[in-house]
């Protein structure tokens, strides 16, 4: 096999599918070995080769016709290889398109074998001159012809071969392309002529010497080079020699481009054809100089519709028949599209976003069935409303000042801290207001509460403060009370420490701190009588007792019983008084143990005293603090000051007698009282007050007022209500049917409460201390044991001016009126009434 | 055998509340999830009485929640759908992983949506609840209403919000329920009456958005509210149409409907948000046009109840008078006026509205439109004005509405001084209230501010004086108590005198001494008894009294007291605020007088 026909095996190899290739190879096998045959039959009937071409040899047309089958054969090679793909239809197409190419190659196949014919010709003509030695018979020449249009003949046959290979790897590639070729064809017909009817060929070239591809050397020793086809030596031309080249270069122009054949041993003069040819291929061009590598692209198969259809021949009629498999796909997507099986896809984008978009319906149309919510659910509050300061053109009193600016800029780390929230401004206009900065910030907040912030149900008091106080009847209906200041009565020198009106209530007796006892009328103001007792009188007391005129008087640590005097009262008690008191009565049991002795002493009343008044003087190891007479006037109890166990001292007037009470120190006795009613002792100690049953000598209770340090103590006539004072600022008021707590306390003083006293006929109680009012109140007291007593604050009324933060040191009601007497430190008496 | 000792906490209030990292553990969510469910469910942390035991002896604060919301969260159906989410997300997060865009976009396409119905029903069981609770839900959707498309936001939100404010925006419009208006330095409120319900909401001003940071605002939890606000209000929307015979949804504009026009800009959204409230909204047929109020019945009834029912009906009255305030007024608002309040108020009190027709879309008459009654401007100055029209400032329309009345446009005119703008919203009925001059000129029309006339200055304090009496009843008492001491006082001092007290008026004294002087009958003088005895006697009685508050109220009654004072000294510091800036106002003013007369002075000696 020739290396060419390798190489076309091989690019048919590369170019189509390996069975194809196969069926190629066979064919080219069957061609040659039909081409051998041909020689063959060529060699065997050499007379009939001579006019083979024209006269119709049924050898060679037989040859012919085989060429033909091997052609056909190929062909159907090709379709068969095509139909294994059949669904190509552009292979069916190009089937055709190979099919009409091979017709017209055919036909322009004879055409060229009658030009060959006169080529050969023509070489061997040329032959005839080149080799003038050789010697040519006719027959030989014949045989020659026969073999050149064999050879032809087999060269065409591969030329179609290796076109139609060409086509199918285009066809298999584009059908574009081939359509292309096809008009060129149909174009062209003429060039493709040409190119077999030029007889210079390499072929012909090839035909002068059958050496074949041994190398040249071979024949160097020879005269010849090689042998034609007719078997006889090709002789070498004369060689020559250096001179002969030299002058040969010298004389001959177209030395340069006069080459020696290799095959013939020939000078051979190179045309401008090859020259050109030569050079474009040193260049690297395309060999053909006519070739344009940038003509312009004809675009056949474009958008715009021709009016004439660029194939040439028409389309098949299956083309026009719409595909029934396509058809029965279509009809059954048709058939789910009407039925709504399936939707497109603009109708699913559409329900997508449909289905996306809220529906609102009638949420509370039906009647409300019970829907399970959160327990206990506490609604958040809403935000406050905007007042005055939030508008955009506030009054002018809430913008800041200077004053207030300076505090919104101290508090620029605190912003919370400020009075607003915003800064108040004033804007002149609606077009002139901003955009709030801090409002997404704000709802954000609020978003924050909602769900972040924990809640509680706060009770908010809807009450005003006026209904936390109690519901208390009004003064005006409390009346009497005492509700101004009357009367000042002056004359002391010093704080009033103590007074009492007489039981008549005609008189007052005061004693004061510049060591006098003062009697004054109430109902004038005017002093009777200054005693004088030679030290600070801290109590002074009227004896209960009806028929004496006796006044206790407590002086220091002396308790004296003074007879005021014959112009006070009546002459006759005077008298009577003076009379009583003037013996002592005879001391029948003088068996009075040591311990009373050691801190009472009866003392013997000094004439000059007795001209002053005083009748019986007691003295005591100790200052006294508070005196109180027995109902009957003929005990008096004393109370004196640091004296643990002994601080209560009982007085007999009628025996001139004392008892102590007490064995044990039971706190600081700040004042022991006689129970108004019964046989008791009331003791007021610093915390608490302590009831004993002086005739059975027990403990009957022990209040507890509950302050810090009681100062003074005072019982309700009735004798069931106890009204404490503490310097704690606090009355309590006992009731000593009910528990040993106060039944209530009274904060009506700023200051500490030194006097309480209850009148002896009205339901009224007073308290006076430290601060500058005296306070009086209503305190009813109701025969119906399940009512409470009834408290009520009435009167504030004005005390005297403070000394050493004294104020008010001693109260008393009249016995009879609705009025009250105050011991002032201002060294005044006042009467309020 | 010994019965098992209880546990701690294991009732009472330890088992009633839950932290919420028990409360996350037990629905097992993630905390954005719970935070979410929390929204949309309205669960809300509690303050426990006893903080201790609540949080099982754990000390500082935790947040705590009722054991049984928790539960009640559990058998939210949402719950399922929120963890079927996460299996979702995580096959986006695998698709874009694995670089699988279209399956992406597939998924990122057919999210699914949570719909929450249920729960809108669940939470407000009546349309009065839900009434009761827009609020909130207003001002938010009004708010996202504005914003532009965010981050962490979803696309359509704001879009949906939008419609469906104009759509509430509408119905109250249709339903003439608005009551009251108020420009404030943060927006705009308004107050609606719908079935006795007053809701408020705030419109913010233009530009209200601003970017913020993540730790100032977090958009993803607004939005989650905004999630629930929309369906809400979207029923109560639904259920408003429907009780006004009104067609839903409404066809407003095309804007609303159609979503191709996205990436129209932000003027023109607002410009046909705003022409879309000019349009009057269909009704249903067969719907009757007037639909009158039944005239309320006094029955006759003893003591307040005719009394109230008497405020009631006049009440019902002015609200009537209100409604058709602006009926058959046709406005014309410039174009430098926001029109979106402007014409929301006007056409909600009867008005017609219009605009220039140039610049924004929806203009129903023109401006050379001589029936205009009112035009609107805030310009110091027009060129080409019309006789026939008032121009007036925006603070007219919300002023008149505030008063119920068309307010006399003197003080209202183009380029006037404005007065101030008060705040609807101060409950009148609360005492120890400051109220300033103007307002008080509003409810009272005989009151004459300070600053309105130049003399009689002194009447005017007492006057004012006067009313601060009626409005505190504490402060002139402690004047009189004052009075009454010095009194009391020259009392005494007469009582030295005379021996004698009482309450002696000079002239007494006089006679007295006369009396004794020369023996003689005169006529007698009428004994006079000080004007303020009674009320210093009840004063000082409630004095003594206040100090019998029981001491277990009297921390309460000593805060209360206290927060009077405060409250008495602020209204106390805004008077002394104001009368300094009236008469500071007024010498100004004065001064510029005496200045003009000096000029004419000049002028005329020249």
């Amino acid at each position: 096999m020739p290396p060419f026909r390798k190489g076309l095996l091989k690019r048919k190899i590369y170019s189509e599918d390996p069975k194809d290739s196969r069926n190629e190879a066979l064919s080219k096998n069957e061609s040659l070995e039909d081409s051998e045959d041909l020689i063959r039959g060529d060699l065997d009937d050499v007379n009939d080769a001579t006019d083979s071409e024209h006269e119709e040899d049924p050898n060679n047309a037989g040859s012919d016709n085989e060429i033909e089958k091997v052609m056909f054969g190929d062909d159907a090679d090709s379709t068969l290889g095509d139909e294994a793909d059949l669904e190509d239809s552009d292979q069916s197409s190009d089937l055709t398109d190979s099919e009409a190419d091979t017709e017209e190659n055919d036909s322009s196949d004879e055409n060229e074998v009658s030009e060959t014919t006169s080529d050969s010709e023509k070489s061997i003509d040329s032959g005839a001159e080149s080799g003038p030695s050789q010697a040519q018979s006719s027959d030989e020449a014949e045989k020659k012809s026969a073999n050149q249009k064999q050879q032809k003949l087999t060269t065409k046959s591969l030329k179609k071969k290796q076109l139609q290979t060409q086509k199918e790897t285009k066809s298999s590639v584009d059908i574009l392309a081939d359509k292309i070729k096809n008009s060129s064809v149909s174009i062209q017909p003429v060039e493709q002529k040409d190119e077999y009817s030029s007889g210079d060929t390499s072929d012909e070239e090839d035909r002068r010497n059958t050496t074949g591809e041994v190398p040249r050397w071979w024949y160097d020793e020879y005269p010849h080079v090689g042998y034609d086809l007719d078997g006889r030596r090709i002789i070498k031309p004369p060689q020559r020699d250096q001179i002969d080249e030299f002058l040969k270069r010298c004389e001959d122009p177209d030395f340069w481009r006069t080459v020696k054949d290799p095959s013939t041993g020939q000078d051979v003069k190179l045309s401008k054809e090859d020259l050109e040819l030569i050079h474009r291929l040193r260049e690297g061009h395309v060999p053909n100089s006519s070739h344009d590598e940038y003509q312009p692209w004809i675009e056949w198969f474009s958008r715009s519709v021709l009016a004439t259809p660029v194939r040439a021949f028409p389309d098949h009629k299956r083309s026009f028949l719409p595909s029934r498999s396509e058809q029965l796909q279509v009809a059954k997507i048709v058939h789910a599209l009407k039925m709504g099986w399936t939707k497109t896809r603009k109708q699913l984008a559409e329900e997508r976003k449909k289905k996306r978009e809220k529906q609102f319906y009638n949420l509370w149309g039906s009647e409300t069935e019970a829907v399970r919510g959160i327990q206990r659910h506490i609604p958040a509050p809403r935000r406050p409303l905007p007042a005055h300061a939030e508008s955009y053109r506030p009054p002018p009193e809430y913008l800041l000042d200077a004053r207030e600016m300076k505090e919104w800029n101290k508090l620029s780390e605190t912003p919370w801290l400020r009075k607003y929230t915003f800064l108040p401004t004033q804007h002149h206009n609606l077009r002139s207001v901003a955009a709030y900065s801090r409002y997404t910030r704000e709802r954000f907040l609020r978003c924050l509460d909602l769900y972040l912030a924990p809640r509680a149900i706060k009770m908010r008091l809807t009450i005003s403060p006026s209904d936390l106080v109690p519901q208390l009847p009004s003064p005006r209906d409390l009346q009497p009370f005492p509700t101004r200041e009357a009367l000042q009565f002056r004359g002391h020198a010093g704080p009033v420490r103590a007074l009492q009106p007489d039981p008549s209530g005609q008189y007052l007796v005061t004693g004061s701190d510049d060591g006098t006892l003062k009697v004054w009328e109430i109902s004038t103001g005017r002093c009777l009588r200054t005693i004088s007792l030679g030290g600070r009188v801290s109590r002074v007391l009227w004896s209960p007792a009806a028929g004496l005129s006796l006044v206790a008087a407590a002086v220091g640590p002396r308790l004296l019983l003074l007879n005021p005097g014959a112009d006070i009262g009546a002459h006759r008690i005077a008298a009577r008084t003076d009379e009583l008191l003037e013996e002592p009565p005879p001391r029948r049991d003088q068996a009075e143990d040591e311990r009373t002795a050691s801190c009472v002493e009866w003392q013997k009343v000094a004439p000059e005293e007795w001209a002053r008044g005083v009748r019986i003087a007691v003295k005591h190891f100790k200052d006294i603090v508070h005196v109180a007479w027995h109902g009957r006037g003929d005990y008096i109890c004393v109370t004196l000051s640091d004296a643990a166990s002994r601080s209560v001292v009982v007085h007999q007037v009628s025996r001139r007698r004392s008892q102590l009470p007490f064995r044990r120190n039971k706190g600081l006795v700040q004042a022991a009282l006689f129970h108004p009613a019964r046989p008791w002792l009331l003791v007021a100690s610093q915390r608490a007050v302590r009831i004993y049953d002086l005739v059975r000598q027990e403990l009957l209770r022990k209040l507890q007022p509950g302050a810090q340090w009681n100062s003074t103590l005072a019982a309700h006539p009735s004798g069931d209500h106890l009204l404490v004072g503490s310097y704690d600022s606090k009355c309590m008021w006992f009731d000593l049917e009910l528990s040993a707590r106060p039944y209530q306390t009274l904060r009506l003083h700023g200051r500490a409460v030194r006097a309480v006293a209850f009148h002896p006929r009205y339901p009224l109680f007073a308290s006076g201390g430290d601060d500058r009012y005296i306070v009086v109140s209503h305190g009813m007291v109701y025969n119906d044991l399940l009512q409470n007593p009834l408290i009520v604050p009435l009167k504030q009324l004005p005390g005297g001016e403070p000394r050493d933060s004294l104020v008010t040191l001693d109260l008393c009601f009249h016995p009879t009126q609705p009025w009250l007497l105050a011991a002032c430190a201002d060294s005044t008496v006042r009467l309020y009434s | 055998m010994v019965s098992k000792k209880k546990k701690k906490y294991s009732s009472g209030e330890g088992a009633q509340f839950m932290t919420r990292k028990a409360a996350l553990k037990k629905l097992q969510l993630s905390l954005k999830d719970f935070r979410r469910i929390c929204i949309l469910k309205g669960i809300y942390p509690r303050e426990p009485r006893n903080r201790k035991r609540a949080q099982k002896g754990a000390g500082g604060i935790k947040t705590l929640y009722h054991t049984k919301d928790i539960k009640f969260l559990l058998h939210e159906p949402i719950l399922w759908k929120l963890r079927e989410l996460k299996v979702y997300q995580q096959k986006i997060r695998k698709a874009r992983a694995m670089k699988e865009y279209p399956r992406m976009r597939k998924y990122l396409r057919d999210y699914p949506s949570i719909n929450i119905d249920h729960i809108v029903k669940e939470r407000y069981p009546t349309f009065v609840d839900a009434l009761r609770d827009l609020d909130d839900c207003l001002t938010l959707c009004f708010l996202f209403s504005t914003f532009p498309s965010l981050k962490r936001v979803p696309r359509d939100q704001s879009l949906l919000c939008r419609r469906l404010t104009v759509e509430f925006m509408h119905a109250i419009i249709a339903a003439k329920a608005l009551r009251k208006v108020f420009i404030s330095v943060k927006g705009y409120y308004y107050q609606a009456e719908l079935e006795g319900q007053t809701i408020t909401w705030i419109v913010p001003h233009h530009f209200s958005f601003q970017p913020q940071s993540k730790d100032e605002v977090d958009f993803k939890i607004m939005s989650t509210f905004v999630e629930f606000y929309t369906m809400m209000l979207g029923f109560v929307n639904f259920k408003l149409y429907h009780s006004l015979n009104l067609v839903y949804p409404p066809k407003l504009t095309a804007a609303f409907s159609d979503t191709d026009k996205e990436l129209v800009d932000e003027q023109a959204y607002v410009a046909e948000r705003i022409a879309a409230m000019n349009i009057p909204v269909i009704k249903l047929t067969g719907a009757n046009e007037t639909e009158e109020l039944p005239e309320m019945d006094i029955f006759q009834t003893e003591g307040e109840d005719t009394q109230k029912l008497e405020e009631a009906k006049q009440e019902a009255e002015k609200v009537k008078k209100l409604k058709t305030m602006f009926n058959g007024l046709k406005f014309y608002i410039n174009r430098e006026v926001p029109r979106e309040p402007l014409v929301f108020i006007i056409r909600s009190f009867g008005g017609e509205v219009s605009w220039d027709k140039d610049l924004f879309v929806g203009a129903t008459f023109d401006e050379s439109d001589e029936s205009i009654a009112y035009q609107i401007v805030d310009r110091p100055s027009m060129d080409k004005q019309y006789l026939s029209r008032y121009y007036v400032q925006p603070q007219w329309v919300f002023d008149s509405v505030n008063a119920r009345t068309l307010l006399p446009i003197n003080k209202y005119l183009m380029g006037a001084v404005l007065p101030p703008h008060l705040s609807p919203f101060v409950d009148k009925t609360r005492d120890q209230v400051y109220k300033p001059p103007e307002e008080r000129e509003l409810l009272d029309p005989n009151f004459k501010p300070l600053n309105e006339e130049e003399s009689g200055s002194d009447i005017e304090e007492a006057s004012d004086e006067d009313k601060e009496e009626d409005s505190e009843p504490e402060d002139p008492e402690q004047a009189l108590t004052k009075q009454y001491q010095q009194e009391l006082q020259e009392e005494s001092t007469s009582e030295d005198e005379d021996g004698e007290g009482g309450d002696m008026d000079p002239e007494k004294k006089k006679l007295k001494k006369e009396k004794k002087k020369a023996m003689a009958v005169t006529t007698g003088v009428p004994h006079k008894e000080h004007p303020y005895q009674k009320e210093i006697e009840d004063k000082q009685a409630f004095r003594l009294r206040e100090k019998l508050v029981r001491k277990k109220h009297r921390n309460l009654y000593k805060s209360m007291k206290a927060g009077q004072e405060k409250r008495k000294k602020e209204i106390w510091l805004l008077r002394k605020k104001r009368r300094l800036h009236d008469e500071k106002a007024k010498q100004e003013k004065k001064a510029e007088k005496r200045k003009q007369k000096l000029q004419a002075i000049e002028a005329a000696s020249v």
